[in-house]
């Protein structure tokens, strides 16, 4: 075996008296693919922070190439040839694809002045490094996300670079962006590159990694090679507790459906949609990016106006055109992006969970009754498992899974009949995906009716009684889960 | 072809420059005197102060800032300036008013930069506080009064004028005053260094990402403490321009005029959520509202409904730009 391109040995580190790493031993060898997996807050950043210099270790010292450091300094780690890319990918949305390129070495220059042929001159070599065809005078804000990461990609090679960390890259990119970064980093390793992953992506960790660490709590729970892994054993690493997988299912006892649609559209969107959904059954439409399932999901929810067609609720035609209405029929809607249209992060989350219900909880004149406030959050802290030590803190305080309970507390405490959701689990960790499957299938066992819109073909089979397939704005499969797995799905959707 | 016409049209300036014709035009059916020379040199004189301002304050915006304290700082600075040359009754050239001037002027953009720079305060919050500060400085400190005679140095600099024009009906003369010189100078040092330096680049940046600048290697705290050092600069420079035309020092007559500059730099399309924004914008935005101002008795409009327009100006202008911006993104 080659000699380790870097190694970190027993490093520990603590903020205000919190343990964040406690003995972590980490190494990568040149041009391996290397996954560092562990839920939110089980030191993944923590680790990267320190092997980039951000952070300087408690205790424990770092190998590059031989070199001893017990600290080093960002510069120090540029020099080594690491790069990191952030999940914001550390770009300027304002200003043009060469200067995005281009900056960073021109500091490292230390250049004063601006040559803008000069600056061409290193966007060109560095777009060539990975064949990225892009406009190079273009608005970076006005890119996809994947190009932006191709960008930061490119960027990141401009350096003598040995190893790029990438913090969870496939977090905001479609199947197809997905694959494409996978082979830009096969060929990165073969020129020698290392590349160290951050995921918690199960199947991603699978997929593209030789060697993979999992953390948990600020310890390193299992390393190896990733041959050696299974699902279960990379859940149970993970999370430390053991998972059952409840296939749901729905046996149709004849009630008639709660909610149905019959032909509806919006143009350039989808149209001709049928479903119905049946009070304890949880139906589940998947489809690509742009195959209409955002839209179809925000339709069902009054944020867009149907064109043609009707929705019934409870056997009545109903006008869905505001997420008001919507809610006075008893819908709800569990948003996609959770962050900007479905909390009030920097609000508390109390007042979070009980924002939809507020006119019930009012009193004369709109007054809050407080003592009814507070039971009805204290009841949903409690049936959700919402972890945190104090329902006043602010809901970007929680994580992921956290957040989306809240989001799901603050629809169940309006007695909904139909719960819509986007992509329930995106950015999610496993145990909390878990505990999110379980209650809506508890739901729906309770005789709610689920519609669970996602791209998560694991999620919607194992979660779904029926599942619909939408492609180019149309319904192309619907089918029964039972007689469904992931590959006939996949075709469909392709 | 095609693609550099979209651009065009996504851009703000086309429009404000459209706008800004129209309006000339309209003067000029119902006036007939807008484009007359005298006019057009009154405009220009009237730009000088606003249009010092407006730079000072692009800077800010584009670097995701914004400042409120410019008028107070100018303020102070021309106070101070002017009461110390007559207290030592100064009989020079207006060079030392100059220093003096940018002297204050650099030490009072320091002390915003920094507390915004170094102590990473918002903005808004420090200067609203830096503004207080220096009123009540020249109030209370300096015990500010009006100043009817100024040192002559600075008085005799104020009427000089590059060339008068002439209203060849009227008769009635305007003379191009050398301030407008300064103003130039500072316009063009300004673009270039935006354009052309690593410290111009490096406000944009921040003003994009102040994280990922900093991840870049930019010095955002040093860049952020020179672009208040430099506003001051320019502020001073706006406040001693304003006390030498008007040949007299009125310390109060410049507050309150942040709220029109601000919006001129909007409304020349510069992003008030920082990184975007043209200098060739901000001051067709400033010249729209000196226009505004200055012209709209012309076509018989009464000067007290002039804020109504400026305000209607704004909102309109704003509009547009910020419905541009959310149709780009669909």
């Amino acid at each position: 075996m080659a000699e380790s391109l870097l190694k970190a040995v027993n490093i520990y580190k603590s903020f205000v008296g919190v343990e964040a790493l406690k003995n972590v031993t980490f190494e990568i060898k040149p041009g391996e693919i290397h996954c560092l997996a562990g839920e939110n807050g089980s030191g993944k950043s923590t680790l990267i922070k320190i092997i980039s210099g951000v952070y300087t270790p408690d205790a424990g010292y770092m190998e590059f190439e031989g070199r001893r450091y017990h600290k080093i300094s960002p510069i120090d780690a540029i020099k080594n040839g690491i790069q990191v890319i952030y999940q914001d990918f550390s770009i300027f949305p304002n200003l043009t694809v060469m200067e995005n390129l281009a900056f960073n070495s021109e500091l490292a220059d230390r250049r004063k002045m601006v040559s803008r042929r000069r600056m061409r001159q290193i966007a060109e070599e560095a777009i060539a490094k990975i064949d990225f065809q892009v406009d190079l005078d273009a608005i970076v804000g006005d890119l996809s996300v994947a190009e932006k990461q191709m960008i930061a990609i490119s960027r990141a090679l401009l350096f003598n670079t040995k190893l790029i960390i990438m913090d969870e890259p496939t977090t905001a990119l479609t199947k197809r962006e997905v694959s494409n970064l996978f082979r830009i980093i096969l060929r990165l390793q073969e020129r020698g590159i290392a590349i160290l992953f951050v995921s918690h992506k199960l199947n991603e960790v699978f997929e593209i990694s030789q060697n993979f660490t999992i953390l948990r709590s600020g310890e390193r729970v299992a390393s190896g090679s990733t041959k050696e892994l299974d699902a279960k054993k990379f859940t149970y690493y993970m999370t430390g507790r053991e998972f059952q997988e409840y296939r749901f299912e729905w046996h149709d006892k004849g009630v008639a459906p709660l909610f149905s649609v019959n032909n509806i559209g919006i143009k350039e969107a989808f149209s001709d949609v049928s479903f119905s959904v049946h009070p304890g059954e949880i139906v589940g439409v998947t489809g690509l990016l742009d195959s209409g399932r955002s839209e179809l999901a925000l339709a069902l929810f009054g944020m867009r106006t149907i064109e043609e067609g009707q929705i019934k609720v409870k056997g009545k035609v109903v006008k869905i055109t505001s997420p008001r209405r919507a809610i006075r029929h008893k819908i709800g809607y569990l948003p996609e992006d959770r962050l900007s249209e479905g909390l009030f992060m920097s609000q508390s989350i109390a007042d979070n969970v009980i924002i939809s219900e507020i006119d019930r909880l009012s009193k004369v004149l709109g007054i809050v009754d407080r003592s009814k406030k507070s039971s009805e959050i204290k009841h949903w802290v409690k049936e959700l498992a919402i972890a945190t030590p104090n329902v006043t803190n602010a809901c970007q305080t929680l994580s992921g899974g956290n957040q989306q309970r809240v989001v799901l507390a603050k629809w169940l405490a309006c007695n909904l009949d139909i719960l819509i959701l986007n992509g329930p689990t995106v950015g999610v960790d496993i145990g909390s995906k878990h505990d999110i499957h379980r209650i809506l299938q508890n739901l729906a066992a309770e005789g709610m009716g689920l519609i669970i819109i996602s791209d998560d073909l694991p999620e919607v089979v194992q979660n779904c009684s029926r599942i619909l397939v939408l492609k180019g704005g149309r319904i192309v499969a619907d089918m029964p889960s039972s007689e469904s797995d992931e590959k006939t799905i996949l075709s469909y959707m392709l | 072809m095609r693609g550099s016409f979209r651009k065009l049209t996504r851009r703000n300036e086309p429009y404000i420059f459209l706008v800004l014709l129209a309006l000339a035009i309209l003067i000029e059916i119902r006036s007939g005197q807008f484009f007359s020379p005298n006019n057009l040199v009154d405009i220009a004189s009237a730009l000088i102060v606003p249009g010092l301002l407006a730079i000072g304050a692009f800077m800010v915006i584009v670097s995701g800032g914004i400042d409120v304290s410019f008028p107070a700082l100018a303020s102070l600075t021309f106070y101070a300036t002017t009461k110390s040359l007559l207290d030592i009754n100064y009989q020079g050239g207006v060079w030392l008013a100059f220093v003096v001037s940018i002297l204050t002027g650099a030490l009072l953009g320091a002390f915003n930069g920094l507390f915004i720079g170094y102590f990473k305060l918002p903005t808004l919050i420090v200067t609203l506080g830096s503004s207080s500060v220096f009123k009540g400085l020249m109030q209370g400190a300096l015990n500010s009064r009006q100043l009817t005679t100024i040192p002559v140095g600075m008085r005799e600099w104020g009427k000089r004028a590059l060339f008068v024009a002439r209203n060849p009906v009227s008769g009635l003369t305007s003379r191009m005053p050398v301030a407008f010189l300064v103003f130039l100078f500072v316009l063009i040092f300004v673009y270039f260094l935006l354009r052309f330096t690593m410290f111009g680049r490096g406000i944009y940046a921040i003003g994009g990402s102040e994280t990922s600048a900093l991840r870049a290697g930019f010095r955002v705290v040093r860049t952020k403490v020179l672009l208040y050092v430099m506003v001051g600069i320019i502020a001073s420079l706006a406040g001693l321009i304003r006390v030498c035309m008007m040949q007299q020092a009125h310390p109060t007559n410049m507050l309150g005029m942040e709220m029109n500059i601000i919006a001129g730099v909007v409304l020349g399309g510069t992003a008030i959520t920082g990184g975007k924004g043209t200098l060739l914008g901000c001051m067709l935005g400033t010249l729209l509202i000196v226009i505004v101002e200055n012209s709209l008795i012309l076509i018989g409009v009464p000067t007290s409904y002039k804020s109504v327009f400026t305000g209607a100006l704004i909102i309109i202008g704003t509009g547009v730009s910020a419905y541009q911006s959310r149709g780009g993104r669909r």
